[in-house]
């Protein structure tokens, strides 16, 4: 039987110590108050001073309370009975559902060694043309949807969530406003995905450790679907509150912060989960796409910044859309010459087209006449944001890229576009 | 009872540990915590009292204090000896594709691996003979390693003074732990001498006669570097920048295309994608120099950034010491790490957890001095012999937070190097790539092409970019045609020499001769006067006369297309010329 310790000797922030022997770096204990029962994880040893990270808070918690060691870190279950659940951060049920515990892992595992990694090649198809046409989502990419506060990136998790091609959605919400989780469920739900998808939800009502939890829980759970085959795909929201989560226990174990007050393995703790997306050869994948909401808009802010050398690329949103000249998939290179020999060229003449838009546009706005040309390019920019940027929009890439040619036909002829002849006659839309 | 070597932990605060001791330990020395049969890898950082701050290489979970420690009373080392190219290596030279055939997808903890194979067989042949009176470096036979004809086995470096040889093996075929020489030292001590000894990292290896003056350029075959920021034989440079910029790309294109011998690559806290890139494709693409794969004269050092952080401060140095190692062997050896920041993060975070008092954003005080000492490894130096040289070029990849290059890495990295390939988010987002900016970046170095040229091609740059910024304030029509030449002409310049295509199997090298022809005809345009009625003709002059040469720079260099394209340029530069 294990022991059980009376003698709480600091409480700071959520961060509680007692004295004890024979404790386990990082193993769970649980505390016993007069608010209830939670979690808590061992976080530094010191001669016979133990720290634990209380998950529920340490509000309530008196000196005489109950404190009793599992022996064992924090585990979640990888069973498939996990598909439609929804749990919190600690790995409690949300849903008034029975608890479940069998087939349970370790969370925050070791990393995959980078010679079993494969060259990433399968496109994940997503159903908006922002990212199928111009920056492709690939099978094992990691990619945060940088977005100023107010930006719909729940809308549009929620969205892939429900179109993309892929197997198992893990959502993960990280201090979550409770509307937005409730729009979550109730979306996935209308739509069927709910079947498929398992939620870890900590909102941001709950206690901030929780919140911390959050990624590795997702990405553990991930991990073993993939290992089974399975092409996952985890949607991650927000991570700005989980590096602030980490930054509150920081400062409340006093450490010496580094940037605007985050602690100084920022970078490693993002890269700890990021990393997590791979591709297993000859079983499945783990693909992330998190939202990162930059304060101020600032992309050099800790956050985005850290992210940014993390990540393979970003969707930028901006406005109600996915901006293309700040968005890049770095991977894109990798499968967009494979769908049709046509996505390539829509891709950069758009684009290109697109940016002369914007040009045009300043000059409009400076009071220069238009030409004829601008007239066309902006007749081009208005169709462009109306009938592909828009997030409304759902069609596949086949249908986008075929919009793509009608919008050219629309406002150009076929020599203005500069486009290689032989694209030109199979592609060109045929006056009917 | 404790054993003598022995202590037990009395805390765990994420990687580090303290550990209370009976006997003595050693500044850096290595020890194994032990979680019952587990042993994770750690390393003595501090020493207080009968304590001792300990950086372990694995994750500590489930360490528990009371366990017991065991200090090994060596300093963190790397085996060297024939075998290592071609090497897929962690921080701490645990051979990967070893560890992916013994623990599958996964790294897991506490297992490591020796870093060569020590039942492979090599073929020596004999250079020393008994009587001889030899030093630490010296070779005493070959074996031959792939592309390097002769891998010397040396008298190992930790051998001070001088040694006398009393035996060497015959020619003939030997494992690596077979004795191959025998040596004796004026107190009459007598030592054995096999393929393969042990170095610790990062105690610098100096085993040569004197460090040289780094004068002969190092080409990359990429313009803007070998014309206007050279970097020498056993040099330094760092290229910093913003996430995005193309660093790591840069890095890729330079380890391809240079002409060094052997190629480190040290991938120190980035993203395993991009190792894996180079693990996937290396072995398929051809050097051209010596017509083998590129991987026959690589070793790759990846721990990538969810490997432990501490083995990330270890790779850095792993790196250089074998580095270092071929140095011995007369070679030009040319290391890059990607990224040193992370390196500087990684101890920062440990300065953290020993409750140093922080310097600039919470790096230790000493930042300075590491990054100084680990670029000084660096060199060309004069071996033994006194005739062989052997060189080390360093290239770092710097990520400033924020893209800011007034932050202590760059700042720190700044002092040290003797070229600076400063990347910028302006002109990565204009795709102009290799981002590198033509006016912030420097170089110590000799150019492969004439000084006085570059200096002219600088002030064209210089000002061009003077009269592009005044446009934008005044407008076109306010610049005059004379301004707005320059303007053009520096735009042209940029297009058609600084930038340069990386995935375009002609235009990706371009040799240090091309180099040379091809600046030679694009000064002369930059000194060419020209005569023009109005700005929409010199601009339209221009963009034709920047597609003529950049059709050039896809062409192979000298062949009959080449030449005719060249008539082309010329016919061009005579339709506006002004004759004096």
């Amino acid at each position: 039987m294990r022991k059980v310790y009376h003698k709480i000797i600091q409480i700071a922030g959520n961060v509680i110590t007692v004295e004890a022997d024979g404790v386990a770096y990082n193993d769970l204990a649980e505390v016993t108050s007069a608010r209830g029962t939670s979690l808590a994880q061992v976080i530094r040893l010191q001669d016979r001073k133990v720290s634990l990270q209380v998950f529920t808070g340490s509000r309530g918690i008196s000196t005489g309370d109950e404190v009793r060691f599992l022996g064992r870190p924090m585990r979640v279950s990888s069973s498939e009975e996990l598909l439609g659940r929804i749990f919190t951060g600690a790995g409690k049920p949300r849903d008034n559902r029975p608890e479940i515990t069998d087939k349970m892992i370790e969370i925050g595992g070791p990393s995959v060694n980078p010679a079993r990694r494969i060259i990433p090649r399968k496109m994940i198809r997503t159903g908006i043309p922002m990212i199928d046409v111009f920056n492709t989502l690939v099978e094992s990419q990691k990619l945060p949807i940088f977005s100023v506060a107010g930006e719909p990136y729940n809308e549009l998790l929620a969205r892939i969530a429900m179109q993309a091609e892929v197997d198992v959605i893990i959502l993960g919400g990280m201090g979550l406003k409770y509307d937005d989780y409730l729009t979550f469920r109730n979306t996935l739900d209308e739509h069927g995905a709910l079947s498929r998808t398992v939620m870890f939800i900590h909102t941001a009502s709950d206690p901030v450790v929780e919140c911390l939890l959050v990624p590795d829980m997702c990405l553990a759970v991930a991990e073993s679907y993939a290992l089974n085959n399975k092409r996952v795909l985890v949607l991650l929201s927000d991570m700005t509150n989980f590096a602030d989560a980490e930054k509150e226990i920081a400062i409340t174990m006093e450490q010496i912060p580094s940037n605007r007050g985050y602690p100084g393995d920022l970078y490693s703790q993002l890269a700890a989960r990021y990393e997590k997306a791979v591709d297993f050869e000859g079983a499945g994948s783990i693909t992330i796409l998190a939202v990162t909401t930059m304060p101020g808009d600032d992309v050099t802010h800790p956050v985005p910044d850290n992210t940014g050398y993390i990540t393979e690329g970003q969707f930028y949103l901006k406005n109600g859309r996915i901006e293309p000249f700040g968005s890049l998939s770095r991977l894109k290179q990798q499968v967009n010459g494979k769908t049709r020999e046509d996505h390539r060229t829509v891709m950069d003449t758009m684009i290109r087209f697109y940016a002369d838009y914007k040009e045009t546009l300043e000059k409009q706005s400076m009071g220069f006449q238009m030409s004829s040309w601008d007239e066309k390019l902006l007749k081009y920019g208005k169709l462009f944001e109306k009938n592909m940027m828009d997030l409304s929009v759902n069609i596949s890439l086949e249908d986008a890229l075929d919009l793509g040619w009608k919008i050219f036909a629309e406002c150009f002829d076929k020599t203005e576009t500069g486009i290689k002849s032989d694209l030109i006659e199979k592609f060109w839309p045929k006056k009917s | 009872m404790l054993d003598s070597n022995n202590g037990y932990v009395v805390g765990v605060n994420g990687n580090m540990l303290t550990v209370e001791f009976t006997s003595s330990v050693t500044q850096n020395e290595v020890a194994y915590a032990k979680i019952g049969d587990l042993k994770l890898k750690a390393e003595v950082i501090r020493v207080r009292g009968n304590r001792a701050d300990l950086q372990v290489f694995e994750s500590t979970a489930g360490l528990k204090v009371g366990d017991e420690v065991e200090f090994t009373k060596s300093l963190l080392s790397v085996t060297l000896g024939p075998g290592l190219l071609k090497q897929v290596y962690d921080g701490l030279q645990n051979p990967l594709n070893k560890l992916s055939e013994k623990s599958g997808f996964f790294l897991q903890r506490g297992v490591y691996l020796d870093a060569l194979d020590f039942d492979s067989e090599w073929l020596f042949t004999p250079m020393a003979a008994p009587g001889d009176h030899v030093s630490a470096g010296d070779p005493l036979g070959y074996v031959p390693e792939g592309i390097v004809e002769k891998h010397y086995i040396m008298v190992p470096f930790a051998f001070r003074g001088n040694w006398e040889v009393t035996y060497v093996a015959p020619a003939g075929t030997y494992k690596m732990k077979e004795c191959m020489a025998r040596l004796r030292n004026e107190r009459g001590e007598e030592r054995e001498v096999t393929m393969v000894q042990e170095w610790p990292v990062k105690v610098p290896v100096t085993c040569y006669k004197e460090k040289l003056m780094a004068t002969k350029p190092l080409i990359t075959q990429q313009r803007i570097i070998d014309t206007f920021f050279p970097v020498a034989q056993g040099g330094t440079f760092c290229t910093p920048g913003p996430f995005g910029a193309g660093k790591t790309v840069l890095q890729h294109s330079i380890s391809r295309y240079a002409d060094v011998d052997i190629v480190i690559i040290a991938a120190c806290g980035e993203r395993a994608g991009e190792v894996v890139e180079i693990l996937r494709e290396y072995p398929e693409l051809v050097d051209p120099k010596t017509g083998r794969t590129l991987m026959d004269r690589s070793i790759i050092i990846c721990n990538t950034s969810s490997m432990p952080v501490a083995a990330r401060e270890a790779s850095v140095y792993t790196a250089v010491t074998l580095a270092e190692y071929y140095r011995q062997m007369g070679l030009n050896v040319l290391l890059l790490a990607d990224s040193t920041s992370r390196w500087a993060q990684a101890l920062r975070e440990m300065s953290g957890r020993l409750e140093e008092i922080p310097g600039e954003e919470a790096f230790p005080a000493y930042l300075e001095s590491l990054i100084a000492s680990f670029y000084e490894r660096a060199g060309l130096v004069l071996l033994n012999d006194g005739k062989t040289k052997g060189s080390i070029t360093i290239g770092g990849s710097v990520s400033p937070a924020g893209g800011n290059f007034e932050e202590p890495v760059t700042q720190a990295t700044l002092k040290v190097v003797g070229a600076f390939l400063g990347l910028s988010r302006e002109r990565s987002s204009a795709r102009r790539f290799p981002a590198i900016h033509p006016l912030e970046s420097w170089s110590h170095y000799k150019s492969v092409v004439n000084a006085d040229e570059i200096k002219y091609a600088r002030e064209i740059l210089r000002r061009g970019q003077e009269v592009n910024q005044m446009m934008k304030v005044v407008g076109e029509e306010g610049t005059t045609l004379d301004d707005f030449v320059i303007y053009l002409k520096s735009e042209f310049l940029d297009f058609v020499y600084l930038q340069q295509n990386t995935f375009d199997e002609v235009d990706a090298a371009s040799s240090a001769e091309r180099q040379k022809y091809c600046f030679n005809k694009v000064v002369n345009v930059l000194k060419t006067r020209f005569k023009f009625e109005n700005k929409e003709q010199a601009r339209r002059f221009f963009q034709e006369l920047r597609l003529t040469f950049t059709d050039l720079n896809y062409l192979p260099f000298k062949t009959e297309e080449f030449i005719k394209q060249e008539e082309k340029i010329n016919a061009k530069i005579q339709e506006k010329a002004v004759h004096a």
